[in-house]
């Protein structure tokens, strides 16, 4: 425990202020992406006949670019504030923070300059080349450095919750990175996985599907353990609670990548591992829904007036309906018609959308005023405003994604009495065309919130100013 | 053929799996007899950053009996189908069983209405509506990826419906080429014509010979020089389909017409692969398959 009290009175917020405005940046930049290829997908025209602008390099810049810019800058600026103030103590390390915060948009510009350019390793949500991997890694290793170094310098006892989380995504995601990353490079930004066949499908998912369970998941249950009672003002409802939810969700997570291969070369003892353990995901995935909601219990009146709080409750509750979509999409009939179809795009964005980015807007909602000395946000009425757009925009999305999903799996499967296909695959396009034009439409309104919300911050980041905030009289618990 | 490569792993993976959510459950029995932490009930006495504190309610109970559900549904599925190592699950099933079982009960099914087309001619089943009706689902789900919807082909692509055959358009012949598949080949032919000059000459004889625009000066230079490609496409330039060679005198260019297009062939040759699809189909449906096929350019009155 920290014991030089004398210098270290003040939080140091640098890494933690600008993460979360580059996040606001890079959600604004990433959405445009997601928008501009949901467009192509509707209007092929808008791939505009040139390579660097093909849906098939612009697909995977929007996916890197909302996980790992967007999401990425959100949770690590939150971690660095999180840490600091549940455990009473300055961020250790200063110097590798601010490393960490120029390293990270570093790794970002790279994926957004190679990525269209057309270097790809082709590893779904792990595109970048080997020298950016090699890169990412490095950044990735000094920021667990500040942030287990800051935890074991705490002046608190415990460690609270959101840094179990924060903590448990840190390392996953370290482990993930490097063992899918494993690759022969042929030459300056070209390599070769180091897996081959099934083995490097199985890698690829194990990784694809963790990457959503600790980036995605996680992370973000870290913040909304820290957020949703500062916003409420409520305790958290049930301590056992977190403990048997973070468990059971670090353990099963694990294991439930090979769902993505139902019905494929993957061996089938694989396959019902990955789908049992995904089912059993269930439970401990709404354990934290339920702790999170039942915090709120007693500050209902107040989602009347907070429009903060109102994406918090979304939030989690697009994290329980997605939670337990999830586990239904792994059982082996239910993936056989949803798998390969845009219910798993409409799944994904559930999750996406509704819990990652709105548990993120209200976090960021609740963080910016307090970071640039103000008492609240420049405008509340731009908040509300931001609030309706985005959850128009993410039910538009998703449902319209649902329909179009169901409606391919059973056209595809559909069968005439001859044994021939009923449906051409074009007569399946055309079927779900419009329902990619009503995914546009909500994409639209929620990028529009997102714009709104980079007005507000930059509003509130022009009236305040950069502050040192002291560290409270260390309380020590009993 | 085994998964692992010694009996150690299955071992394991039985191990870590049934482990696994033995531990899920001894965890969640763990906590939900967990102690009240103080006197006041369920208050942890942990205090973050100011005002966060933790309260220690029991675990719900439709929360515990969801999660106990999904580990005895877990048991269950795991000693039904195969999961836990080399064990074959009390179901013995497979995906490649399930698979074999699905399509065998299509084929059982349709048995009888193939049946009847097997022992009809080409030219009959072009005028069966019904025959006809599958062909054509059979020909748009694929063959339309290449040969288009409308079955016009495209650069590469020949086109089915203009009675120029590469192959032979027989309905013997389209069935052959349905089961087989085709690869058509021909050499880069420029060392053996001569100088540039020689093959831009050649390709205006060529040109000529489809009445397409040609330099006639150049055309009667490059006929003597043409022999070299008679041995395949026949001193008249009209193609050979028991070798694939194309006819050069229909005004017909599956890669491409002009004289820039011609002077490339000769230069570069061309491989052109149609793959064979005799693993996909049954020979009764490459039958009806090839009866649309035929109908294309055929022209038959369907009733």
């Amino acid at each position: 425990m920290s014991t030089n009290d004398t210098v270290q009175t003040f939080y140091d917020d640098y890494a933690a202020r600008n993460f979360t405005l580059m996040a606001v940046v890079w959600g604004v930049v990433g959405m445009l992406v997601g928008l501009i290829i949901a467009s192509q997908l509707a209007f092929p025209e808008l791939n505009l006949g040139l390579p660097w602008t093909s849906f098939g390099r612009l697909r995977p810049l929007h996916t890197n670019l909302v996980v790992f810019a967007f999401a990425g800058c959100t949770l690590l600026g939150t971690s660095f504030y999180i840490v600091q103030r549940t455990g009473q103590t300055r961020l250790q390390f200063p110097l590798l923070s601010r490393i960490v915060f120029w390293g990270y948009q570093a790794f970002i510009v790279a994926i957004f300059i190679s990525l269209p350019l057309g270097y790809t390793s082709g590893k779904e949500y792990a595109e970048f080349e080997w020298p950016i991997d090699a890169f990412l890694l490095i950044i990735w290793i000094l920021y667990a450095i500040v942030f287990f170094s800051t935890v074991s310098a705490r002046t608190i006892k415990h460690i609270y919750v959101a840094n179990w989380f924060y903590g448990s995504f840190i390392i996953v995601v370290a482990i993930l990175h490097f063992v899918n990353s494993m690759e022969v490079p042929v030459e300056w930004m070209k390599s070769y996985s180091a897996y081959a066949g099934v083995q490097d499908a199985m890698i690829q998912w194990w990784y694809g599907h963790n990457i959503v369970g600790f980036y995605l998941t996680a992370g973000f249950l870290g913040m909304m353990y820290y957020f949703v009672p500062k916003q409420s003002g409520r305790p958290i409802y049930s301590y056992r609670l977190s403990i048997v939810h973070f468990w059971g969700l670090i353990f099963t997570y694990m294991w439930a990548g090979s769902h993505h291969l139902h019905y494929t070369a993957l061996p089938d003892w694989t396959q019902s591992v990955g789908m049992v353990l995904s089912l059993i995901l269930l439970a401990p995935s709404w354990g934290g829904m339920i702790n999170g909601i039942m915090t709120m219990s007693g500050a209902w009146h107040k989602l009347r007036t907070d429009p903060i709080l109102r994406f918090m409750i979304v939030s989690l509750s697009f994290y329980g309906m997605s939670t337990f979509e999830g586990p239904m999409m792994a059982i082996k009939t239910i993936n056989a018609l949803s798998h390969y179809t845009d219910w798993t795009i409409g799944h994904v964005h559930s999750g996406a959308l509704g819990w990652v980015g709105f548990i993120a807007m209200g976090g960021i909602y609740y963080l910016v005023p307090r970071l640039y000395n103000q008492t609240k946000m420049f405008s509340t009425k731009a908040i509300e405003f931001h609030f309706w757009l985005a959850t128009i925009g993410v039910v538009l999305y998703i449902s319209a994604m649902w329909i179009a999903g169901v409606a391919e799996g059973l056209m595809w499967r559909a069968m005439t009495d001859e044994g021939t296909l009923t449906y051409t695959f074009v007569e399946v396009v055309k079927a779900t065309h419009p329902y990619y034009v009503i995914r546009v439409i909500g994409g639209g309104l929620y990028l529009s919130g997102m714009i709104i919300m980079l007005w507000n911050v930059f509003k509130t980041v022009a009236n305040g100013q950069q502050v040192l905030v002291q560290i409270p009289s260390k309380l020590v618990d009993a | 053929m085994s998964d692992f490569t010694s009996s150690f792993w299955p071992y394991l993976i039985s191990f870590i799996t049934v482990g696994g959510i033995i531990g899920c459950l001894a965890l969640l029995f763990s906590a939900s007899k967990m102690e009240q932490v103080n006197e006041s009930g369920d208050v942890t006495g942990h205090v973050y950053d100011g005002d966060i504190v933790e309260l220690n309610n029991p675990l719900p109970k439709w929360w515990m009996y969801l999660f106990v559900f999904t580990c005895i549904f877990g048991f269950i599925y795991l000693a039904a189908y195969p999961g836990l190592g080399t064990y074959k699950g009390l179901f013995g099933w497979t995906a490649l069983g399930q698979y074999e079982q699905e399509e065998a009960a299509i084929s059982k099914r349709t048995a009888p209405i193939y049946a009847r087309f097997s022992s009809m001619k080409t030219e009959d089943l072009a005028r069966d509506a019904k025959a006809m009706n599958i062909g054509e689902r059979i020909f748009m789900s694929n063959c339309a990826q290449c040969h288009g919807s409308d079955a016009k082909g495209s650069r590469g692509f020949p086109n089915l419906t203009d009675n120029d055959w590469l192959h032979g358009g027989s309905p013997a012949k389209i069935e052959e080429t349905i089961t087989g598949g085709r690869i058509g080949m021909m050499p880069p032919m420029a060392a053996a014509v001569g100088t540039p000059e020689d093959v831009k000459n050649v390709a205006n004889y060529v040109l000529s010979l489809s009445g397409s625009i040609y330099d006639s000066g150049l055309a009667g230079l490059g006929k003597e020089k043409f022999a070299t490609c008679a041995a395949c496409h026949g001193p008249e330039g009209k193609g050979n389909t028991d070798i694939g060679s194309a006819n050069l005198t229909d005004n017909i260019w599956l890669h491409g017409a002009g004289e820039a297009a011609i002077i490339k062939r000769i230069n570069e040759g061309k491989v052109n692969q149609m793959p064979a699809w005799k693993e996909k189909f049954t020979p009764a449906q490459i039958h009806v398959l090839a009866a649309y096929v035929w109908g294309l350019s055929n022209a038959p009155d369907t009733k």
